[in-house]
């Protein structure tokens, strides 16, 4: 016997036009908690699926309890005492908690010569499983009368109920408040002192520091390295996970910004829970950061901005006059763009070329005669794109969803270049995209300031906005909570607003 | 050996299409007149309304949805056409008081009447947010209704003369109907390739939220898009009216699933936003060369149907491998 309970070495696992995983692997102790760190698109939850049997590696073994196995689905791995909590949850909210709970694993009972769900055992043995994990609920109750972060921990009494000896838990606590997140930390503890092996994945850093034993630092589908957790600092943490030095993150930003060309006044969103009396300012050639936490309603703002949501009261003056926005098109008539938060779903158009993906906002632009699209100068459009941004494309025919995530991005940036924008918000225009994608998207937005257009970027990243920003917008729980001037914003500041509750 | 892939590739992405081409040689190697100048003018007499149809639906298959209403639809404009192209001496016309007008003048009439009915189809769907399966279901029973009501469930008859050579006339060696089939082909190729409209209807397809924000007027785009498969419906009932010299409630029944299967044969791919023009053509031409072959070889009609809804399943199954294989 080993000393590890799980390892995993030179995982490969390719998908068409990316390799996500190149040589990755992960030694977990009996009864400790590892955290796996890295950067967004580093592969820490394709590495899991692996483990977990929804993904099947191309190469690379795993060995379980000393033993090399083949793991053939999340049935298989359940079956051997894997569980895992996915960082998407996979709820079905019409239906009771306990049959959430035992979905697929129903206990049975002989019914005469029928087997039968046995309705009794089930929600008997789930409400066992939620007190174990010290939570009050009724099993019969709807799943889908619980919050989102308590059905979260719902899903962690799932994974528990299956008497597991590794535990994978992806970003547990992304919508978990303070108070749930000291009692999943209990539950963790718990769980470890009776010898479970907890895979923990998370952003973050303080998190970690405090509840993990171990640490493996992943970059760009690779395995970096695995230390002691009290060895370990922030700072370290971070030039691991980015692979290069902090100071050299960013590009040299030579914009200057000028005079107030947007006003956003007392904003308010028809969603009483959402954003509420926002108002804000622009400058011509200013990147305008906006920070706060999950919920706190940032993205919300800005699609109420572009016209995607609606609005009760609020004024938006341009160049000093004010404008109208109740659907998409005004806001961009208007010169203003949005790179929303979710590539996939509200931003490519997957099955499309890139040409089609590229012009699709700005058809107007390229009409003979009115009505006929002229092929060429669309063509001329994307090949210009596609030297000015550099992205990587075999043809402008490709379907987009082939292309990796920074260049999808770059697509869609093409996009609203097309039109010109005055005003362009970006809503986590990084996310998922590799370390040096990253890198060329910052410099498209330093380099788009320069030029005079006003940028907002959402981000979760902290570094990345005070990185990038002239100055920072913070919002909490839908109202705006101050601003802070790039040059002195720090993680105290921001996180002191950004956590500023009524 | 990247040749032998790519052979592969070819053959089970087009293996329906080479089955169906294999199947006609065989059929014209056992079988007398099947390589003849009248079997294809007959083939391609068959073929021109199923491709007006198929061209109408496909708009709605490539925006995700679907128009259940379509056979019924061309059911209800072969009636209207009927009624308003009875010959005046006819003893039982439907409308006594109908005067003589020229057939491009009813095809006109029956076209906006269609139109409107799609209109309905497309706010139903797009502002009401009725899933189109349902919309169009429920517009396909309301159309026959109407249908029957204003036939009193009678067949009608007794065309001008004018009106029966659409159908049966030709132009040189042309016949009229296919110069329609050619024409509206044309028409819909230059939409989807070189319009915005087409570009709209393709992004909606590909990703509606997505189009939506970039500034597409989703719902109007979708709106058009009913509308015209509405006016294509006439069309093709105004010329199956034409060709069978008559109308009743039962024409048209069951054309909406050739034309479905037609165009996902071809290609229009049930997750929206894929599908050409060319694609929807190969698509009918499949499904009326199986069954003329079929027919050539004096297979019992039930097996055709049997045939014919093996071949809308594997169709379905090898265009959902195509797109399951990139996952």
């Amino acid at each position: 016997m080993s000393e590890y309970r799980l390892e995993m070495h030179n995982v490969v696992k390719t998908f068409p036009g990316v390799k996500a995983l190149n040589g990755a692997q992960l030694n977990l102790r009996p009864g400790t908690v590892h955290a796996l760190m890295g950067e967004n698109g580093a592969g820490k939850s394709t590495l899991m699926k692996c483990m977990f049997g929804i993904y099947h590696m191309d190469e690379g073994e795993v060995i379980y309890e000393g033993e090399k196995v083949q793991i053939k689905g999340p049935l298989d791995a359940l079956n051997r005492g894997i569980a895992m909590v996915h960082q998407e949850l996979q709820p079905i909210p019409e239906r009771s908690i306990g049959e959430n709970i035992y979905v697929g694993r129903y206990p049975v009972k002989k019914l005469g010569p029928v087997t039968v769900i046995d309705h009794d055992k089930m929600y008997e043995d789930a409400a066992r499983v939620l007190e174990e994990v010290h939570l009050n609920f009724d099993p019969k109750a709807k799943l889908g009368s619980l919050s989102v972060s308590q059905m979260q921990l719902v899903e962690i009494a799932k994974a528990v109920s299956a008497d597991c000896k590794v535990l994978i838990l992806d970003e547990p606590t992304s919508s978990l408040t303070a108070a749930e997140v000291e009692a999943l930390f209990t539950i963790i503890n718990e769980l470890r002192s009776k010898g479970v092996s907890i895979v923990y994945i998370s952003h973050k850093m303080d998190e970690i520091l405090r509840i993990s034993d171990e640490v493996t630092i992943m970059r760009d589908g690779q395995y970096i390295g695995t230390w002691a957790a009290k060895e370990l600092t922030t700072d370290f943490i971070i030039t691991k996970m980015v692979g290069r030095e902090l100071s050299e993150l960013y590009p040299a930003r030579e914009n200057v910004p000028g005079e107030e060309v947007f006003e956003v006044e007392d904003f308010t969103s028809i969603n009483p829970k959402s954003f509420r009396r926002v108002s804000f300012k622009l400058r011509k050639g200013e990147i305008l950061g906006v920070a706060g936490l999950v919920g706190a309603q940032r993205t919300e703002l800005m699609e109420g901005l572009f016209g995607l949501r609606s609005h009760t009261t609020g004024k938006i003056t341009y160049k000093g006059k004010e404008i109208k926005i109740t659907q998409p098109k005004d806001a961009i008539n208007n010169g203003i763009a949005m790179l929303t938060e979710d590539r996939r779903a509200t931003g490519i158009l997957g099955v499309l070329s890139i040409a089609d993906n590229v012009s699709i906002a700005s058809l107007n632009q390229y009409l003979i005669g009115g009505f006929m699209l002229d092929d060429a100068k669309i063509e001329n459009l994307v090949q210009e794109n596609v030297a000015k941004l550099s992205i990587k494309t075999p043809s402008s025919k490709t379907q987009i969803q082939s292309l990796s995530g920074g260049n999808q991005q770059k697509v869609l940036i093409s996009r609203w270049l097309a039109n010109s924008p005055d005003v362009f918000i970006m809503d986590e225009p990084t996310r998922g995209i590799d370390v040096g994608a990253k890198y060329e998207i910052y410099c498209i937005i330093a380099e788009m300031a320069k030029q005079g257009k006003s940028i907002i970027m959402i981000s979760s990243e902290m570094s990345e906005l005070i990185g990038m920003s002239d100055r920072i917008m913070v919002m909490c729980d839908g109202r705006v909570t101050g601003f802070i001037d790039g040059s002195e914003a720090n993680q105290e500041n921001i996180m002191a607003l950004a956590t500023q509750f009524e | 050996m990247a040749k032998s892939f790519n052979m592969k590739k070819f053959m089970s992405n087009n293996a329906i299409i080479i089955l169906i081409v294999l199947l006609a040689i065989l059929t014209g190697c056992t079988t007398q007149n099947f390589f003849t100048v009248n079997n294809f003018k007959n083939l391609v007499v068959n073929v021109s309304p199923r491709f007006i149809i198929a061209c109408g639906v496909s708009g709605c298959l490539i925006t995700k949805g679907t128009d259940l209403s379509a056979g019924r639809a061309v059911g209800l404009a072969a009636c209207l056409s009927a009624m308003l192209l009875q010959s005046l001496d006819y003893s039982a016309r439907m409308l006594p008081w109908m005067p003589d007008i020229p057939w491009p003048v009813a095809l006109i009439i029956v076209m906006v009447i269609m139109g409107c009915f799609g209109g309905v189809n497309g706010v139903v769907v797009s502002m009401l947010k009725v899933p189109p399966f349902i919309a169009t279901l429920g517009m396909q029973t309301i159309i026959y209704g109407l249908c029957s009501l204003i036939t009193n469930n009678q067949p009608m008859g007794g065309y001008k003369t004018s009106y029966l050579t659409v159908a049966s006339g030709s132009l040189g060696p042309i016949p009229y109907l296919m110069i329609f089939a050619v024409v509206v082909g044309a028409y819909f190729w230059f939409l989807y390739n070189k319009t915005r409209h087409g570009k709209y209807m393709y992004a909606i397809g590909g990703n509606e939220n997505a189009a939506q924000v970039a500034g597409v007027n989703v719902q109007g785009s979708l709106i058009r898009i009913y509308i015209l498969a509405g006016c294509m419906y006439a069309l093709a009932g105004f010329l199956v009216g034409a060709k069978a010299g008559g109308a009743s409630t039962a024409t048209g029944n069951g054309y909406e699933l050739e034309a479905i299967a037609a165009c996902t044969i071809g290609g229009v791919s049930a997750n929206g936003g894929v599908g050409r023009v060319g694609g929807i053509l190969v698509g009918v031409l499949v499904f009326e060369i199986l069954k003329i072959c079929l027919q050539f070889l004096g297979v019992d009609p039930a097996y055709t149907y049997i045939a014919q809804g093996l071949v809308i399943v594997i169709a379905v199954a090898l265009d959902l491998r195509k797109y399951l294989q990139k996952k």
